[in-house]
């Protein structure tokens, strides 16, 4: 039998794609809004690597879809499970299947569609074509074909699948709250914790920090310094973009926890959408220039 | 003859796009199979596309091109040795082969060769090839490590010619070229072994060997069975299935799914309090479930998931029981924005308007619900039965909604959900009714609104909206339409159609420009309305002559007077008054027009009564006699059928150009003044033969 609870379906995504040869990393240590920002994604789907396959837990932080911890299925710090297969498999579809089955969810029972979802990511200038794919109505990841990340063509194209870890989890333990998700499959009497043990109070807290007490002044200077060091690294001569990037998901996380604060007008947003992908491309160039000059050199 | 079979087999191909899929398909081999000169006179084609599936299959196709004759002139029989010679070896026929033959210019060499015509086997590898690298979808994409672009990726081309597979293979701009073969797959789970095309002798032999694996892949046999299944499960509970509605959205069933089988779920009783149409929109838009109406045709708490799996009880269960979580959910957030939302105000949430940009230069959403304050009450004394201040206070609530939770995750429900708070909170009918329906008509085929208020409202937003565009010079170009602003100039031409409305719209365009403070409404904005009447006249099947010649006025400003006059004019010409007031319209036209001509000046419609034979007098008394635009245009058409007579009896008893100067000025001065008093009913110059 295969286990359900919250970090044994992390464990068997991880053991699942392992196996399937990727690299299986560690969660990139800044907030972002998404397992795409993480540098194994956007950046190694441009390159060096002519094949790079790799599998990790992204926390996510989006302060807007904060709720007080009241909404059953609305959070502002969520975990995503990543993929990245580059160049995408003939058979991308069977493996995604696959992984399904590895976490207990047997495609064969159900009803599973692919959906027609573009995606696109215009903080980094990143599009892709592909679905949402549904279980028995609910949307259980996303399934992406990379065609551009900062503006810049993928070749080979990477797959990139996104699961909603606590969305899933919910489906399949057949639970209508978040807060109720058995996290570690230990009953409560031998102290066995639930998601909302672990989160309830943080969802409170940021939710509250999120939308009432940030100071907006500092974030806005936060965003014009990090835009600016971004700006910097990306000018040297010998130009850091490892370092840049991180400058960039910076700003990226600041640029939401603004918009959260309801301080971004609407006509404002698209600037600072536009500024933010303005340092992503910046960076992904550099990334594909510092690779020329590495093994050229 | 034979038949021939094109099937793509790839990843799941949108929904929207396998209509226009399969069509294209169809019209490209068949236009390519044409230019080849293989399409016979008995030739047959159809397209079909599922989610995995894009084929045609193709009857009558010859075997092989027929042969032709290539005929090539060669110089005159006169010309130098050299240059025969030189032309003798340029067809790559013994000289012996040549003809000499006569033409206009002169006796030449022609060379004529037979060629045999290609085997269709040996040309269908570039039809393929042709159509795979041109197809027009909306969006394509890459994958892999190939250059090829395609909607999703493409894992097998099957051609079957006559039954046999056809040799060849396709460049995917990869490292190994994709081989054209003959097997097919079956649905993903009910049917995962290959499928062999080899054999396949018709269309509907192709469609059997898919369905024997699960794969309905002809479109309207999937939507027969989507409807067939939901009918029957439909009645089962004493409900119907609206096929209207359902039409609108089964594209997108009948595109996610291969094997349909439909299964019936059940919402919640504490949902069923909420709105139908928030209702249909989570079940129908969002969750593409097809809803029912119970036998007093309200909505129905039953709907329909179509799965897309074979029927097995157990796992049915499961699928329902997920959709119906998924549905739980869905409708919980709704519900929680329901109740949420009710407990502020329609009114309360006007000034939080202040914070969404309407367009940058236009100002804010607050702003926009003032000034629709004003001008919908300033529209309120041209609408029978509208109270002014009810239409101010619904234009002044009518965005309201917008800063909702409930429209924030709904938005396609704008107004709609308006309408239900306004009630809530007390607001009169007239006014809920006319919030919800002020966005209305949202296209063609949405009916404009009925209510007095509403009317005024929905005409408010939309003369708004076009004074506030053009006044910043954000106007449709060509196909460019951003702002939807031909829309909204449609929609105020069938309110005030559809309502009998006589509105000064002149008039309330300045006011809607004075609301924003411009200091004029554009220029363009009346011509540019004009201009759509003219279209949405034309596409009543109006003539485009009779809809120029009442239109002719460029001040004109009351849309209803122009769409009457043009239906009036119309029915004016098919009778025999009409038709012979043309004919007598344009012998006037045209003697005065060459007579002119000579004159090298116009002549004025003035006339001395004292030189009139009978018929004379008896016209111009007719023509001083006129009625003028206050008797209305039907009496005017009608007081014009009555001249046709005495026109006639004119040019039959009468000589215009007399021996006297001075009568025949006089008899032009009379046909010039039929001209003016005509030209004043109508341009009668802008219709046709």
């Amino acid at each position: 039998m295969i286990r359900t609870d919250f970090q044994s379906i992390i464990l068997n995504l991880q053991s699942y794609w392992a196996q399937q040869g990727a690299v299986i990393l560690q969660p990139y240590d800044m907030e972002v809004g998404a397992g795409t920002f993480h540098p194994a994604t956007t950046l190694r789907a441009l390159g060096p690597d002519d094949v790079w396959r790799a599998a990790y837990v992204q926390p996510s932080r989006r302060p807007a879809d904060g709720r007080y911890g009241d909404n059953p299925n609305r959070l502002q710090h969520y975990y995503q499970f990543q993929v990245i297969f580059k160049p995408s498999p003939a058979e991308s579809q069977a493996l995604y299947l696959g992984s399904l089955k590895a976490i207990g969810l047997d495609p064969d029972a159900h009803d599973i569609r692919f959906v027609e979802d573009d995606w696109e990511s215009p903080t980094l200038g990143a599009w892709g074509l592909g679905w949402e794919v549904w279980c028995d109505g609910m949307e259980v990841s996303q399934f992406t074909y990379f065609q551009q990340v900062g503006g810049i063509e993928c070749h080979p194209v990477p797959l990139e699948l996104t699961y909603g870890l606590e969305r899933l989890a919910m489906f399949i333990q057949g639970v209508d709250n978040v807060y109720d998700l058995d996290w570690d499959g230990v009953p409560a009497s031998d102290g066995g914790k639930i998601y909302g043990d672990i989160f309830k109070r943080a969802e409170i807290e940021f939710s509250g920090w999120n939308f009432e007490h940030a100071d907006t002044d500092m974030l806005l200077q936060h965003f014009r310094d990090a835009e600016a060091e971004c700006g910097r690294l990306l000018g040297l001569d010998k130009a850091l973009a490892l370092p840049a990037y991180d400058q960039c998901m910076k700003a990226s996380h600041f640029f939401n926890m603004l918009d959260a604060r309801g301080v971004i007008s609407v006509t404002e947003r698209a600037a600072y959408i536009g500024r933010v992908r303005a340092l992503a491309r910046g960076c992904c160039e550099a990334w594909i220039g510092a690779d020329k000059a590495v093994s050229h050199g | 003859m034979a038949d021939l079979l094109v099937e793509l087999v790839g990843e799941e191909i949108p929904a929207r796009m396998q209509t226009m899929a399969a069509q294209h398909f169809a019209n490209a081999v068949q236009a390519a199979l044409d230019g080849l000169g293989v399409w016979t006179g008995e030739a047959t084609i159809n397209g079909l596309c599922g989610p995995r599936h894009l084929a045609i299959y193709a009857t009558g196709i010859a075997v092989a091109q027929p042969d032709r004759v290539i005929e090539k002139r060669g110089p005159r029989v006169d010309a130098p040795d050299a240059a025969i010679a030189g032309f003798v070896t340029s067809t790559g026929l013994p000289r012996e082969a040549l003809t000499e033959e006569d033409t206009p210019k002169g006796r030449f060499f022609f060379a004529r060769s037979h060629v045999a015509g290609a085997d269709t086997t040996a040309l269908l590898g570039d039809v393929v090839a042709d159509i795979l690298t041109q197809f027009p979808w909306p969006k394509s994409q890459r994958w892999g490590r190939g250059s090829f672009r395609w909607v999703r990726p493409l894992h097998r081309i099957n051609v079957v010619f006559d039954g046999q597979p056809l040799a060849g293979s396709f460049d995917l701009g990869d490292t190994q070229p994709m081989a054209f073969g003959a097997t097919s797959c079956g649905h993903y789970f009910e049917a995962p072994d290959d499928i062999s095309l080899v054999g396949v002798d018709s269309l509907d032999e192709f469609k059997r060997r898919l369905a024997s694996a699960h794969v309905i892949i002809d479109q309207s046999d999937r939507r027969t069975a989507i409807i067939d299944g939901a009918k029957a499960l439909a009645k089962d509970v004493g409900c119907t299935v609206d096929e209207t509605q359902l039409g609108t959205y089964i594209q997108d069933i009948a595109g996610l799914v291969e094997s349909p089988t439909a299964l019936l779920g059940q919402i919640e009783d504490r949902f069923m309090q909420l709105p139908p149409e928030l209702l249909q929109a989570t079940i129908a838009t969002h969750q593409k479930y097809i809803t029912l109406q119970d036998q007093s045709g309200a909505f129905s708490p039953y709907f329909i998931v179509i799965s897309n799996r074979q029927s097995d009880p157990a796992r049915d269960q499961v699928i329902m029981a997920g959709n119906q979580r998924v549905l739980r959910a869905r409708l919980a957030d709704a519900e929680f924005f329901w109740q949420q939302d009710k407990k502020t105000r329609l009114d309360a949430y006007v000034p939080q308007l202040k914070a969404v940009t309407f367009y940058e230069g236009l100002g804010d959403l607050q702003a926009k619900a003032v000034r629709l304050e004003k001008l919908s009450s300033a529209l309120a004394p041209y609408i029978d039965g509208c109270d002014g201040a009810d239409a101010a206070r619904a234009g002044y609530l009518a965005k309201a909604d917008l800063v909702t939770g409930m429209v924030g995750e709904f938005p396609e429900l704008q107004g709609i959900i308006g309408g239900y708070y306004a009630r809530h909170d007390g607001e009169p009918d007239s006014i809920a009714t006319a919030i919800a329906a002020h966005y209305r008509p949202q296209g063609p085929a949405d009916d404009v609104p009925h209510t007095p208020t509403a009317k005024a409202v929905a005409l408010a937003d939309k003369i708004d909206t076009l004074v506030g565009f053009f006044g910043i010079g954000a106007k449709p170009t060509g196909s460019k339409d951003p702002f939807a602003l031909r829309r909204a100039a449609l929609g105020v031409i069938r309110i005030i159609l559809d309502g009998k409305l006589s509105v000064p719209l002149q008039k309330l365009l300045d006011k809607a420009a004075e609301n924003y403070g411009f200091a004029a409404v554009d220029d363009d904005v009346l011509p540019f309305i004009r201009d759509r009447l003219r279209v949405y006249l034309r596409d009543q099947n109006m003539r485009h002559d009779i809809v120029a010649a009442v239109l002719a006025d460029a001040g004109g400003d009351d849309l209803r007077r122009m769409a009457d006059e043009t239906r009036s004019l119309a029915g004016f010409l098919e009778n025999g008054d009409g038709l012979g007031l043309i004919a007598g319209w344009r012998r006037v036209s045209s003697m005065l027009a060459a007579e002119e001509k000579k004159a090298k000046h116009a002549f004025a419609a003035t006339t001395d009564p004292a030189l009139f034979n009978d018929i004379e007098h008896a016209l111009h008394s007719a023509l001083t006699g006129l009625p003028d635009s206050d008797a209305g245009f039907a009496a005017q058409l009608a007081a014009l059928g009555d001249l046709r007579a005495l026109i006639n009896r004119f040019f039959d008893g009468i000589v215009v150009n007399d021996d006297d100067p001075a009568v025949r000025l006089n008899r032009l001065g009379l046909l010039a003044m039929i001209r003016e008093k005509m030209q004043l009913v109508a341009d009668f110059t802008k219709i046709e033969g």
